[in-house]
């Protein structure tokens, strides 16, 4: 800790700290444009500049200069840091003036208006007026992908974007070319971005030449309502904020939460909104004669009870969908178990997980947090960088800082960071194992390292061998003292919870794929299970928000609401319980899934005992009370670990759970941007396996 | 005292002082008009009816930056924006007043950083619904096009005190 004084208070703060830091700590405010907190100090912007005096006499930029750079008065008095001395103030309203000369007055047509830093910084420290009279120098736009449109005349060259990419995305997509007045931010060859995270340069963009491309000129940050929220599109639970304006949901932003997104979502949690908006099912449908046909919720509940009336309770099944709440399913789950069926499940690809061998066996243990801990990494059958992009940023993160050997078996892939590529069999995994005992290859670093991590998709559980494949990555993430490195990373947001709430086959019940086949039930529920499919044969009825596979194979369909439309809990990955508000309304006549159940089951004749939300989450507290420990991760049993029964392993290659990032659920595929997306992708692909 | 007012009373100088202060009146200039054939001068600033104007080449002047919508004391002004088909510049789709909200207060045409939206001389559009104060762009991009040299004018004699 070294001493420093600023504005005259003098404070204690680490000798690494920069003056800006510093100044921070100090609680005073310093405008800044190309430093960022989470990306590499560059320097360039020069509006952090400050007065110190234990340095030189002149304004120095407080980013770039750390604490220990300053040197202690004659009499050993600590050095001085001025934050609004005139020097400052003259210094900071020349920078301002100098960005402002080739800044266009385009404030009323820019998007970025109202959360410019630009703006508000003028306004805090610039001149009230111009001097300058001469022409602007204009720059020509790029193209650099369907999520980010840019207007480059208003770039001030802060480099944030060029730093996000290379160092947090690690595509290297941008760059500057050129000097002085004539550099310029580009693709080089124009060409889209390909990161799964490039939505995250409009945010970071301090002026408005970066701009979210879907919402171009649509409405103003004003407008907004802000309502935060949890993602679904992937099983991290990242914290977004939803800006709607009126009923329509126009915006996703990321929101500050270190423990998992830090303050980075991926394209598709943040531009999925045109998907919540087409290919909704706005009213209960009834298929009549091979055709759906709109009808009341009356009708549809009478085709429904009619139809289960008839059938013994073996018969019905209930199958979970991806992107439901814990609410929804536990609504569900209360419904089956009034029916008297065992035949429920969550598990539409067919994981081999099981609530039964504890919490542990089901989770990301070692906790997202924890990646910046771990000090090495097995990646078994998954591609973190489609399953998870903002997780796979804090991978490479923890690569970038060193000391940390990466191992992958399953589907190589461009991780964006390097790894030693083993193999694709599961059975290398069993010689890894044996290895960690001989002490060779990546078997003896996993057993010489403190905290390895052992990073399981769900390509490789949801195989035939699945449960022997956990069993050895168990062995091999095996609990050290507080460290437990099984890691299974989920891609569905339901999955944690419904595992949690035990939505997984009773005694004798059939699982998802025994349930889909032809023959096997008679009547099946789908509660928004949209990728599995369902034979010819059973009833099935479709509650969800998206006509998408699950509607057109349903017989009666009622619509519900989508994740921004209910509060809801979410389990992320790592075991997290996280709750959603709502930000929207449901559309048309579609209702809140778990109202659906609850009004479903009084017409069965077995109503369920709760009529409001704040009763099921009373009921659902209950008998699951980890979940209402919102925020938190409750304990887990890791002892039990030890005892995952094994088996045999098979044959093929382990795959990646997700052949298209852009495309994973019903609303991803109603969305018109993520198809574009998925198209680029896909080219992409082409080209560079045709090279 | 008493005496005093009793003559006045007696001689009925008030009724007397009444004729005279009329007669007075009769010999000078009328201060009525006759509207709706005469009128009184207007100022330059005069805050009537709202128009949006359009520059002379045709191209209408709004850029959907939704300032006057945010600075409406009275939230009457509502604006939907969207790049616009042909060229993608940033247009309004939607840009209703609702003239019953409406205080008048120029706050729109102050906010306005391409003097689009004004308050322009008339003030004669009375109506026999409600209905049919609600302004929408068509309406008020007509009432541009009738009003602009007024309003052009007024513009004009307005701006060296800007």
């Amino acid at each position: 800790m070294t001493k420093i004084i600023v504005d005259g208070a003098e404070l204690d703060v680490p000798a690494e700290y920069t003056l800006l830091q510093a100044c921070e700590a100090a609680g005073k405010e310093i405008p800044r444009f190309c430093y960022h907190e989470r990306l590499s100090i560059a320097g360039n912007c020069r509006m952090c500049l400050v007065e110190v005096k234990g340095g030189p006499p002149k304004p120095m930029a407080s980013c770039a200069n750390t604490v220990r750079d300053l040197r202690p008065g004659p009499n050993g008095e600590p050095p001085v840091v001025l934050t609004n001395s005139p020097m400052v103030k003259k210094a900071r309203e020349g920078v301002m003036e100098f960005l402002l000369i080739n800044h266009p007055l385009d404030c009323p047509i820019c998007d970025q208006g109202g959360e410019c830093d630009l703006q508000d910084q003028a306004l805090a420290y610039g001149r009230d007026r111009s001097r300058y009279s001469e022409s602007k120098h204009a720059v020509e736009n790029k193209y650099i992908g369907p999520l980010v449109k840019t207007e480059m005349t208003r770039c001030i060259h802060c480099t944030r974007c060029v730093r996000f990419t290379a160092e947090i995305c690690g595509t290297s997509d941008m760059g500057m070319i050129g000097r002085g007045e004539d550099s310029e931010i580009t693709t080089y060859l124009e060409q889209a971005m390909t990161s799964e995270l490039q939505g995250n340069v409009a945010d970071l963009c301090p002026v408005g030449a970066l701009l979210p491309k879907p919402q171009n000129f649509r409405a103003r940050p004003w407008e907004y309502n802000k309502t935060p929220g949890i993602d679904v599109m992937d099983a991290l639970g990242s914290a977004i904020r939803i800006d709607t304006r009126g009923r329509e949901v126009m915006r996703i932003l990321p929101r500050v939460n270190e423990a998992v997104n830090e303050e980075w979502i991926s394209d598709k949690t943040r531009q999925i909104v045109d998907g919540l908006k087409t290919q909704r099912l706005d009213r209960p449908f009834v298929r009549e004669n091979g055709k759906l046909r709109p009808a009341t919720w009356q009708q549809a509940f009478g085709a429904i009870a009619a139809k289960v009336r008839t059938t013994p309770a073996g018969k019905i099944g209930f199958i979970g969908g991806d992107l439901c709440s814990v609410e929804d399913l536990f609504a569900a789950k209360a419904l089956a178990e009034a029916l008297g069926t065992k035949n429920i499940d969550a598990r539409q690809d067919g994981a081999r997980l099981d609530p039964a061998l504890g919490r542990a066996s089901y989770i990301f243990n070692p906790t997202v947090e924890g990646v910046d801990r771990a000090d090495a990494l097995l990646i078994v059958g998954s591609n973190p960088r489609w399953e998870s992009p903002v997780l796979n940023a804090r991978i490479r993160r923890r690569w970038r800082a060193g000391q940390f050997p990466i191992a992958l078996i399953g589907e190589p892939f461009d991780l964006t960071y390097s790894y030693d590529y083993l193999g694709a069999g599961a059975e290398i995994l069993a010689g890894i194992a044996k290895n960690q005992e001989s002490g060779e290859g990546f078997g003896e670093i996993l057993a010489k390292v403190e905290r390895p991590m052992i990073l399981v998709g769900q390509g490789a559980l949801a195989r035939e061998d699945g449960a022997a494949i956990l069993a050895l990555a168990a062995k091999l993430g095996a609990p050290k003292g507080d460290w437990t490195g099984l890691a299974v990373l989920h891609t569905a947001a339901s999955r944690v919870g419904a595992l949690d709430i035990g939505f997984v086959p009773g005694a004798g019940g059939l699982d998802a794929q025994q349930m889909a086949k032809a023959g096997a039930q008679d009547v099946v529920f789908l509660v928004g299970a949209d990728e599995i499919s369902v034979e010819p044969g059973a009833f099935v009825v479709y509650i969800g928000s998206h006509g998408d596979r699950g509607a057109h194979r349903a017989d009666v369909i009622l619509p519900g609401a989508a994740y921004t439309e209910k509060s809801g809990t979410y389990v992320n990955t790592e075991g997290r319980a996280q709750m959603s508000d709502r930000a929207a309304f449901p559309p048309g006549e579609a209702r809140e899934d778990w109202a659906i159940f609850r009004a479903l089951s009084a017409s069965l004749g077995k109503p369920l005992p709760f009529d409001s939300l704040a009763q099921l989450r009373g009921k659902l507290y209950a008998s699951y009370p980890w979940l209402g420990a919102i925020d938190a991760i409750a304990a887990s049993d890791t002892a039990r670990l030890a005892a995952l029964p094994g088996g045999a392993l098979g044959q093929g290659a382990l795959v990646s759970a997700i052949s298209d990032f852009y495309l994973t659920n019903p609303i991803a595929r109603a969305s018109r941007v993520m198809g574009e997306c998925s198209a680029l992708a896909k080219a992409r692909r082409t080209a560079q396996a045709a090279e | 005292m008493q005496l005093v007012s009793s003559a006045k009373a007696l001689l009925l100088k008030e009724f007397v002082d009444a004729f005279f202060l009329s007669f007075r009146y009769l010999l000078k200039p009328k201060a009525t008009l006759n509207y709706p054939h005469e009128k009184n001068p207007q100022s330059p600033r005069y805050r009537g009816e709202h128009a949006l104007r359009r520059y002379p080449n045709g191209e209408e002047r709004c850029i959907a930056c939704k300032l006057c919508e945010a600075i409406c004391p009275a939230q009457a002004i509502t604006i939907e924006a969207a790049p616009r088909g042909n060229d993608g510049t940033r247009r309004t789709t939607r840009y209703d007043i609702d003239m019953t909200k409406c205080i008048y207060c120029g706050f729109c045409q102050e906010a306005c950083p391409v003097d689009a939206i004004v308050e322009g001389p008339n003030s004669e559009f009375a109506v026999e619904t409600r209905e049919e104060l609600f302004f929408d762009k068509q309406r008020l991009l007509d009432n541009g096009a009738i009003w602009e040299r007024e309003i052009a004018r007024n513009l004009a004699a307005d701006a060296p005190y800007r």
